[in-house]
């Protein structure tokens, strides 16, 4: 049996939404001294340095570590979840023992930064010229194959019915970006971004940073706070480009959810808390089937009726999601950061209690999707 | 009284010719549509390499396609992605299942930007737009 490991610390940046003086790599840091405070650990404790976007040789000479384990696996806003299986990994060979996982991004005051794109990339070549560019356009793609496969008005109404079950969980949630109330009508009069997509079926744009703190079971005994535990996890991808995505209606999550769940040893029926990459509500009706929670084409009877709102018997994306609360551009951090604090009792308004209300959540799931509906990264997480 | 005229919009991103896509564009810029299909495992592919990305086989070659096809997928794109786009919204992106097999990213022409005008499944054919002496664009309308 390998040694337990557990996210001891997990916290976002000091401020998040639109934070026009700040750099991502101040997120980066911010983030990473609220984690390790949350921890009860120190800089000078880490030995092993992730992040995604950057490479950790910038975020480690900004932060001043000299890790002993680096990994900047960067497969879009899925990588940090990876990453807390990568720390897994290498805590238990005994590469590292204390890994810290960053993230900062400033997708909001960042607007316009950023440079062309590598003329030689196959998607500057064939999908730009065609205006095939940017999250939006890929995902609505996909949404269309599905709409044609299942039927348009059913998977509107699910569209529908995740855009408002989210705002109503970002209503409870401080941090929240966006906390006025979304009606239905709200959600079908937003005008298109990107046919079949509304405004309010995409995720918010963000300035934000976020980190947790990997550790083993020794080190998270003297730790400020319980651990959470990763039971299991799972990685894969399937493709780059939205065109050469082998089924626009299946996520590589078909692989990542079934054997995340196996190491885990446990089953879709025992979690308590599902935390789904929103980064369009397309993403989440996708991700439900491929996962498993439903066979493919039932996503939209599994979330009817606000199933999945506060007061539903499907706790999902309580922060409020990218959809409503925050969202960078990598959001994969922010789904840990969530489960963290599910799984220590310490949500609050939107506290999640344990299936059959016996005190808080105890069991969740996080999934985190990246590039274009490319790449997963799932991890079961426990409280203690 | 006058108004400051609008700047132009800054030109569209043309794609930069490549040692192993120059066949492919060259016979574009003819009119044609070309892919690359491996003789192992006899399977079109898009885009053009060197390798089958279903065997990674080196045993591929060059095969004309008859340029018909239908939409596998569509969005009608509103909110242009850069200002360069923004004189063409909306605009309908799309992925068309080529009847040789392989799937393409392009653009639908010659039909409404309208989804009650383009539905998956529908037929479609390749055109070219000639959008520099180098580059023409394959992009698809409805079948005639």
């Amino acid at each position: 049996m390998p040694p337990r490991i557990a996210i001891v610390g997990a916290a976002e940046s000091d401020e998040i939404g639109h934070v026009p003086d700040k750099s991502a790599l101040q997120h980066h840091s911010e983030a990473a001294y609220n984690a390790l405070e949350d921890a009860g650990l120190a800089m000078s404790d880490v030995d092993g340095l992730f992040t995604a976007g950057y490479s950790t040789l910038l975020t480690a000479e900004y932060m001043g570590v000299q890790p002993r384990y680096t990994d900047s696996t960067s497969v879009g806003g899925s990588s940090f979840v990876i990453h807390v299986a990568h720390a897994m990994a290498a805590i238990q060979a005994g590469y590292c023992e204390v890994a810290l996982v960053t993230h900062g991004q400033i997708g909001y005051s960042g607007r316009g930064l950023g440079g062309a794109p590598d003329p030689t990339q196959p998607s500057a070549q064939y999908e730009a010229p065609y205006g095939i560019m940017g999250a939006p356009i890929s995902y609505a793609l996909a949404c269309s194959r599905y709409m044609h496969e299942y039927g348009e008005e059913r998977t509107r109404q699910a569209m529908a019915e995740i855009a408002v079950s989210t705002r109503k969980w970002a209503q409870l949630n401080p941090k929240a970006f966006m906390r006025d109330p979304m009606t239905f009508d709200d959600y079908h009069a937003s005008r298109w971004i990107a046919w079949p997509f509304h405004l309010l079926d995409c995720c918010l744009v963000t300035d934000a940073g976020g980190a947790v703190v990997v550790t083993t079971a020794e080190r998270a005994a003297s730790c400020r706070k319980k651990p959470v535990w990763v039971l299991g996890a799972a990685e894969g991808h399937d493709h780059s480009m939205v065109s050469q995505m082998p089924s626009f209606t299946s996520l590589i999550a078909r692989e990542t959810g079934p054997q995340a769940l196996s190491r885990a040893g446990v089953a879709h029926g025992d979690l308590d808390l599902t935390m789904i990459y929103d980064s369009f509500t397309y993403t989440v009706l996708l991700s439900l089937e491929s996962l498993g929670f439903c066979g493919p084409g039932e996503g939209p009877d599994f979330v009817a009726g606000q199933r999945t709102a506060p007061g539903g018997d499907f706790a999902l994306n309580t922060n409020g999601g990218g959809l409503s609360y925050t969202h960078t551009g990598m959001y994969g951090m922010f789904l840990l950061v969530e489960a963290v604090r599910q799984l220590r009792g310490e949500a609050g308004d939107r506290q999640v209690r344990a299936r059959g209300g016996d005190g808080h959540a105890k069991l969740a799931l996080v999934n985190g999707t990246g590039g274009s509906l490319s790449s997963t990264g799932t991890a079961i997480l426990a409280g203690d | 009284m006058s108004t400051a005229p609008t700047p132009p919009p800054p030109p569209k991103p043309l794609p930069r010719v490549q040692p192993e896509s120059a066949f492919y564009w060259e016979k574009c810029r003819q009119r044609e549509l070309w892919l690359r299909r491996c003789r192992d495992c006899q399977k079109a592919y898009f885009y053009p390499r060197d390798f089958c990305p279903r065997c990674f086989s080196r045993n591929t070659e060059w095969v004309r396609s008859s340029g018909r096809g239908t939409v596998y997928a569509f969005a009608i794109v509103h909110r242009a992605p850069s200002p360069a786009f923004r004189p063409e919204a909306p605009y309908v992106a799309a992925v068309v299942e080529l009847e040789d097999g392989a799937r393409m990213p392009t653009n639908l022409v010659d039909v409404e930007p309208d989804p009650a005008h383009v539905r998956c499944g529908m037929a479609v054919e390749v055109v070219f737009r000639e959008a520099s002496p180098e580059i023409s664009l394959p992009v698809f309308r409805p079948a005639s």
